[in-house]
C-alpha cells in the first residue's frame, strides 16, 4: 500500500495537479475577450500588469485591503488557515526528503515544531471557518454541502499528518491516510473550488487589469483596494 | 411561442411601438402579459455559451461563498441585513441558476431574476472591491440585465427607455430639432445678462464638443444655458452637435446592448463629422460611463478609448479653475457645511475621484467640505443608480435603499451635497422628499455661476464690426 502510494499515486497525483493547473490556466486568459469584458488587455499591457500588481499584492497582505480592514476576526483566521494550508506542505522536512528522492530537489524546510505550531493554527482556523459558517446568516445561506466537502478536502492531509505525526494508534493506519488525502487534494485542485489556489491570481489580475486599464488607471489613478 | 402585444422579445423598433407603450398607464398590461411570457431557452443557453466566457464562468466556480461581500452591499444593509441580500447569492441564485439549468428556466424564475437584476443591485460594482478573489457581481448582474432583456423579461420604463434610444437616438423624446432649437431658446433668456452669449452649432475643429443628457433638454433648460456661461466665461472654443448630442444611455441599464453600440456611434459620428479637440459631457454619471468607458467596446474600438479624448464636467471644471479660465470669488466661497456624492459612474468606474476634490478646493472655504463616509471608490451608490430611480415597479424598495445615503448625508451633519450626477441628484432630492433631511442639493453648473469673478467686459455687449 505504502509503496503503492508512494510510487504510482505520487506520480499520478503531481501529473494530475500540474497538467490540471496548466490546462485550466491557460484556458482562463485564453478565454478572456477585451469585447465581451470590454477591457483592452492588449492595447494597454504596462497599465494592465500595473493594475494587476496591484490588485493581488494588496490582497495577499493581511489587513491590505479595506476588505479584510473591515472584517479583522476573518482576515486572521483565513490567513491563519492559508499561511499553513500552503507552507507546511512545501517546507515540511519530511516532504521535502520525497521531494528530493523523488524529483532530486528540496526546498527550504520549516522546523519541526513550527511545522507543528502552524498545522494546529490551519485545524484551528478551519474550525472557525465551519462556525463561521453555521453562524452567520449571509455566510450560512451561500454555504452549500460542497463548500463542506471541499473544507474536508482541504483539512484532511492537515489532520491525517498530525495523528500520523503524533502516532495516535500507531502512524501504520496515519501516515497512508494522510499520503492518500494529500493526493486526492492535489487531484481536486485543479477541478473544483480549490482552483481558486491558482485561479484566485488569475482573477484578481484580470479585475486589476480592468480596473488598471479602464476604470482610472489610465487617468492616472491608482485603486485604492 | 406566446409573446405579448406590449410584452415580448422585440425591441423597440418604432415612434408607434414606442406609444403603444407609453399609453400602458404604469406598464400594467405590459407586466399582466409579462405573466404568460414564455422563455426562450434554446436561445438563452446559445446566447450563454457564445457570451459566457472564463472570466465569469470562474467567478461563479470560485467563489467561496464566504459572504465577505455582504456589507460591502448597501442594498443588504438597507434591507435589515437580510441574507437574501448577500451580492453572491443574488448572483448565484439567478445567473448561476440559469447556467446551472443551462437557460431551463421558467417564467417564475425570470420574474425573480427580474426582480434581483433590478431593484436588488444597481450595478454599482462596489461588492467587487470587497471580495478577495475579485469578483464584481455589478458586472455579472449587467450581463443577467442582458439575458433578461433578450427574453422580455425587463422592466417597463426601460424597454421605453431603450426603444427611446432606437427611435429618437437619446433617452426621451426630444429630436435634433428640439435640442437647437431649445438651446437657442433658453440662451435668449440670459442674453441680458450675457450679451455676446452664444451656442456655437457644428462648428468644425472646436475645443470642446458639449454632449448633454436629454432631460435637461426636456426637463432642465437652464442647466444647458448654465453650461453656455460657463463656456462663454472660460472664453473656451466650443459647439455643439445638432446631431449626436446626446450622452446619455438608458439601454445600457435595460441590457440592451444593440441600443448601446447604436447610441454611442451616433454620438462618435459626430465627433467624427465635427472632429473637435475634446468632447465634455454634462454632469451625469452614466452618459459618461456609458459613452466614455464603455462605449468605445461596444462601437467595436479594440483600444477601448472614444474617437477623440473625452472628459468628464467635472474634469473640465476642475482644469478651468486650476488654469483661471474661471475664478472663484473669495468673498462667495461656500461657509456652510457641505459635503460632496462621489458618483460610482465615473469615480469607481472612472477614478475620478481627484477632480471633484479640486473644485471643491476652491468653491468651498478650509473646514467647510466634509466628507462622506465612506469616500471616494469605496462610497455607497446614492440609492437610485443603474436605473432604479426610474422604475414604479420597484419604488418602495428604491425609497428604502436610498437610507443609507441619507444616513451617509446626515452623519455628515453637511446642508448641502453637491451631487455632479443626475441619477445622484435625483436620489437625494428624493432623500430629501422621503425623509426630510433639510438639506439641500446641486450640481456644480449653478452652484460655480453664483460663485464667479466675472470681468465687467465680459457681461457689456462686444461693440459690431
Amino acid at each position: 500500500m505504502y509503496v503503492f502510494l508512494t510510487g504510482f499515486m505520487f506520480w499520478l497525483s503531481l501529473t494530475v495537479f500540474c497538467l490540471g493547473v496548466i490546462v485550466r490556466t491557460f484556458l482562463y486568459w485564453k478565454g478572456l475577450s477585451w469585447s465581451l469584458d470590454r477591457v483592452a488587455y492588449r492595447a494597454y499591457p504596462l497599465a494592465g500588469f500595473q493594475g494587476a500588481l496591484n490588485s493581488v499584492w494588496k490582497w495577499l497582505l493581511p489587513f491590505g485591503t479595506q476588505g479584510w480592514r473591515k472584517q479583522p476576526l476573518m482576515t486572521v483566521f483565513f490567513f491563519g488557515f492559508h499561511i499553513g494550508a500552503i507552507a507546511v506542505p512545501l517546507f515540511l522536512l519530511a516532504h521535502n526528503l520525497i521531494l528530493q528522492e523523488k524529483l532530486g530537489f528540496s526546498l527550504a524546510t520549516l522546523d519541526q515544531s513550527a511545522a507543528d505550531v502552524l498545522t494546529w493554527i490551519v485545524l484551528i482556523c478551519a474550525l472557525f471557518l465551519v462556525l463561521r459558517r453555521i453562524a452567520l446568516p449571509e455566510v450560512r445561506i451561500l454555504t452549500t454541502w460542497y463548500d463542506y466537502l471541499i473544507l474536508a478536502l482541504a483539512v484532511a492531509p492537515f489532520l491525517t499528518g498530525l495523528l500520523a505525526r503524533y502516532e495516535l494508534g500507531g502512524s501504520s493506519f496515519w501516515l497512508p491516510a494522510h499520503i492518500l488525502s494529500g493526493e486526492i487534494l492535489l487531484m481536486a485542485i485543479p477541478f473544483t473550488k480549490l482552483s481558486h489556489a491558482f485561479l484566485f491570481f488569475a482573477s484578481r489580475a484580470q479585475l486589476g487589469m480592468d480596473y488598471g486599464i479602464k476604470r482610472g488607471g489610465l487617468k492616472g489613478t491608482k485603486m485604492a483596494w | 411561442m406566446p409573446e405579448g402585444q406590449l410584452c415580448n422579445k422585440q425591441p423597440i423598433q418604432s415612434e408607434a411601438e414606442l406609444n403603444a407603450l407609453l399609453s400602458d398607464t404604469g406598464g400594467k398590461k405590459y407586466y399582466d402579459e409579462m405573466k404568460a411570457l414564455e422563455v426562450d431557452s434554446d436561445k438563452l443557453w446559445k446566447t450563454i455559451q457564445n457570451t459566457c466566457r472564463s472570466r465569469i464562468r470562474t467567478w461563479l466556480e470560485i467563489c467561496a461563498h464566504c459572504g465577505m461581500c455582504a456589507e460591502s452591499c448597501f442594498l443588504y444593509l438597507v434591507d435589515n441585513k437580510d441574507p437574501r441580500q448577500v451580492p453572491a447569492y443574488k448572483i448565484q441564485s439567478t445567473l448561476g441558476t440559469i447556467i446551472k439549468k443551462k437557460g431551463r428556466v421558467d417564467n417564475q424564475f425570470m420574474h425573480m431574476a427580474m426582480e434581483t437584476a433590478w431593484a436588488k443591485c444597481t450595478c454599482c460594482n462596489r461588492c467587487g472591491m470587497y471580495c478577495p478573489h475579485g469578483i464584481d457581481m455589478g458586472i455579472m448582474f449587467s450581463y443577467l440585465r442582458g439575458l433578461l432583456y433578450q427574453q422580455g423579461f425587463v422592466p417597463w420604463e426601460l424597454k421605453i427607455g431603450a426603444g427611446m434610444h432606437r427611435v429618437y437616438k437619446a433617452q426621451m423624446d426630444v429630436t435634433d430639432e428640439d435640442f437647437v432649437e431649445t438651446f437657442e431658446w433658453i440662451l435668449e433668456e440670459y442674453e441680458d445678462d450675457y450679451p455676446d452669449l452664444k451656442v456655437p452649432v457644428d462648428q468644425q475643429g472646436a475645443d470642446i464638443l458639449y454632449t448633454v443628457n436629454a432631460r435637461e433638454v426636456k426637463h432642465y433648460p437652464e442647466d444647458l444655458a448654465e453650461a453656455a456661461i460657463l463656456f462663454h466665461l472660460a472664453g473656451e472654443n466650443w459647439t455643439i452637435a445638432s446631431s449626436g448630442w446626446e450622452q446619455t444611455s438608458l439601454a445600457m441599464f435595460a441590457g440592451d446592448w444593440e441600443a448601446c453600440r447604436m447610441q454611442v456611434e451616433h454620438v462618435y459620428a459626430a465627433m467624427h463629422r465635427l472632429q473637435p479637440k475634446t468632447m465634455v459631457g454634462t454632469e451625469c454619471g452614466h452618459a459618461h460611463r456609458a459613452t466614455v468607458v464603455e462605449g468605445p467596446y461596444w462601437a467595436g474600438y479594440k483600444d477601448g478609448q472614444p474617437p477623440v479624448e473625452c472628459l468628464h464636467y467635472v474634469e473640465w471644471l476642475a482644469g478651468a479653475l486650476r488654469d483661471g479660465k474661471l475664478t472663484i470669488d473669495p468673498a462667495k466661497r461656500i461657509r456652510e457645511k457641505v459635503t460632496l456624492q462621489d458618483s460610482c459612474n465615473y469615480v469607481r468606474n472612472h477614478g475620478l475621484k481627484n477632480a471633484t476634490r479640486e473644485i471643491m478646493s476652491h468653491i468651498v472655504e478650509p473646514g467647510f467640505f466634509i466628507e462622506m463616509d465612506p469616500k471616494k471608490e469605496h462610497n455607497f451608490c446614492c440609492g437610485g443608480g443603474g436605473g432604479f430611480n426610474g422604475i414604479g415597479l420597484y419604488r418602495a424598495r428604491r425609497n428604502q435603499a436610498l437610507k443609507k445615503k441619507r444616513d451617509q448625508i446626515s452623519d455628515t451633519g453637511a446642508g448641502l451635497v453637491v451631487a455632479p450626477c443626475h441619477n445622484c441628484w435625483d436620489a437625494i432630492r428624493d432623500l430629501e422628499e422621503e425623509y426630510s433631511l433639510g438639506i439641500k442639493w446641486t450640481f456644480l453648473k449653478p452652484l460655480i455661476i453664483d460663485m464667479l469673478l466675472v470681468p465687467d467686459e465680459v457681461l457689456q455687449e462686444k461693440p459690431r464690426q
